[in-house]
């Protein structure tokens, strides 16, 4: 039988590969991206889990917002990818310094 | 339903203002950003009115997820005054600035206002959902202006890593309201107190934690700083003096909430985060700034620094604390606009943004006024006494020994003569250094009528305010205190 925890192990899980993936990948900014959106799917299924565990809506209406912020959310940051990538040719993580930090 | 409607007149003023001013830019283009501007700052004093006295009063609308009472009515004031402010310096820096076609682009003052409403939604937040969706408004207009300068490389740069970090607080923050929400049954700030009130569970304190570092994220306090100097050093000068103020504000405010509201009853779990993270913030700014040569990057150290100081505010958790903080915001966003200004009057001859240190040298024979400016805001910074800067920190510090902190007072104390160090260097820098070249002349008078201003209110005089302003934020503070 799945319960809570599983879902919530799961969703742990996908949050910590989320965050990993930011700080640990060194090639492409696109790849931080997709964590990103991990870490908002994890989110997600926290939400909708705890909601039908709680036999409550409020989760699931969350897990709505959610979803459509981060589509928001990807379009900006794709947008923002563009303008940087047009001005400096490259999008590798490593080559983000024209700042020091 | 048209109670809770009226309750949210200055988020629906601001909103539709700024959709009708998007059609308008969309259709007359970059000509008609003269008038958004004026309508926009227009909105903005509508909406600084209708906050302040609320037609029915004050109240809690659409089932607690809103809630206009003294203190988000506070926080919007000092929001809506720097967010007016960054639009009116725009077009100045923008009309100089390389590689802008010398107009501001029309959006500029509607990505402000969008950005405006999320942070007046977020401080209004009841609900961990009004919580998150004013955030993210807040944050996804941010990302869109800290690179608004599209052929400015150090604008991108600024613009991706606020959004890469950005995003990584929001999903913090979030995976904390989850929990939160999964552990207590609600994602009401009142229920969450009260579910909070019989002891944290394990999941709890999970949930309270993330949150809490998802916020710390947005104020830029230590451990979660390390993208404030990027983005301030790269973002367009007036962007950089709105997320200094504006956001700053919101943020702080919405922390002050979360953390009385929300989960007042757990203050023993958070405190340790709050003092820790405000002990760090205020060496770490005070200690980090000195290296730097940039100016901007180092008053993004000294918001770190301030950060610091205001997060010691809620360490003693009562209305004295809070109201602190709100007078030392208040007295904050001031002094902080006015540095901006007057780094926005640092050209060169042909009008192009200079930002270093060094370029200040010897400003006291070739500019005395604008000198004269400039060490004033910083003394005050400094936290010097004659200035008005002092008094926000003493009220922080008195609020501190009330309770018995004297170490934490001792502390803050010591950062801020570090800090001193540094805001002296440019007051030294100013008036005991060789003059470098000099700046190029800057005709725009609405500039320097805020610079005065602003110096006037720094200046001893502000302690005139003193009595209404401890008022205000007295009453502003015990809003979050019923009973």
């Amino acid at each position: 039988m799945i319960g809570l925890q599983h879902y919530l192990a799961v969703s742990a899980i996908l949050f910590a590969m989320g965050v990993f993936g930011i700080f640990l990948n060194r090639k492409n900014i696109i790849i931080i991206l997709m964590a990103i959106e991990l870490i908002l799917l994890s989110v997600n299924i926290n939400l909708v889990a705890f909601s039908a565990y709680l036999g409550d809506l409020v989760g699931q209406v969350f897990a709505m917002f959610v979803l459509t912020v981060a589509a928001g959310e990807a379009a900006i940051g794709l947008a923002i990818l563009v303008i940087y990538f047009r001005g400096r040719g490259t999008i590798a993580v490593d080559d983000v310094n024209r700042m020091k930090g | 339903m048209g109670a809770a409607l009226l309750l949210t007149l200055p988020e629906l003023i601001l909103s539709l203002t700024s959709l009708a001013l998007l059609m308008v830019a969309a259709y007359a283009g970059d000509r008609s950003v003269r008038m958004v501007s004026i309508l926009s700052v227009a909105a903005l004093v509508a909406a600084a009115f209708a906050a302040l006295l609320p037609p029915t009063g004050y109240g809690i609308a659409f089932g607690g997820l809103y809630r206009a009472d003294a203190f988000s009515a506070f926080a919007k004031l000092l929001i809506y005054v720097a967010a007016g402010v960054s639009i009116v310096i725009a077009p100045a820096f923008f009309h100089r600035a390389p590689g802008q076609g010398g107009t501001l682009r029309a959006e500029y003052p509607i990505l402000i206002l969008l950005s405006t409403i999320g942070t007046g939604m977020m401080v209004s937040a009841g609900d961990m959902l009004t919580l998150y969706v004013g955030l993210e408004l807040q944050s996804l207009a941010s990302y869109v202006l800290a690179s608004f300068m599209r052929r400015d490389l150090r604008s991108a740069e600024s613009g991706l890593k606020y959004f890469v970090l950005g995003a990584l607080a929001s999903g913090i923050l979030l995976y904390g309201i989850s929990l939160v929400y999964g552990f207590t049954g609600t994602t009401q700030y009142d229920g969450i107190a009260v579910a909070f009130r019989e002891g944290l569970s394990t999941g709890q304190l999970f949930g309270l934690v993330f949150v809490f570092a998802g916020l710390a994220f947005k104020i830029a306090a230590v451990p979660f700083h390390m993208w404030t100097p990027d983005v301030y050093e790269g973002a367009p000068t007036p962007v950089t003096a709105f997320f200094a103020t504006a956001q700053k504000v919101g943020a702080v405010a919405l922390l002050l909430r979360v953390a009385v509201e929300a989960m007042g009853s757990a203050s023993d779990a958070w405190m340790q985060i709050v003092i820790f993270s405000a002990l760090a913030s205020t060496i770490l700014g005070g200690v980090a700034a000195i290296g730097q040569s940039n100016i901007k990057r180092l008053l993004a150290y000294s918001s770190i620094n301030n950060v610091g100081f205001a997060l010691f505010g809620l360490v003693p958790g009562d209305a004295n604390g809070v109201s602190s903080v709100l007078t030392y915001l208040a007295v904050y966003i001031v002094m902080t606009l006015g540095s901006f200004l007057c780094i926005l009057r640092m050209r060169d001859a042909e009008g192009r943004p200079v930002e270093e240190i060094s370029a200040l040298s010897g400003l006291s024979r070739l500019r005395p006024g604008l000198a004269a400016a400039l060490a004033i805001f910083m003394f005050s910074l400094a936290g010097i006494p004659p200035l008005f800067g002092f008094w926000p920190k003493f009220l922080v510090f008195d609020a501190l020994v009330a309770i018995g902190m004297w170490p934490l007072a001792m502390v803050g104390i010591a950062t801020s003569v570090i800090g001193a160090y540094y805001y002296l260097k440019i007051v030294k820098t100013m008036y005991f250094d060789e003059p470098a070249t000099p700046f190029g002349a800057s005709p725009d008078r609405v500039e320097g009528g805020l610079i005065a201003v602003g110096a006037l209110i720094v200046s001893p005089l502000g302690y005139l305010l003193i009595g209404p302003l401890g008022a205000y934020s007295l009453a502003a503070a015990r809003a979050l205190f019923p009973g």
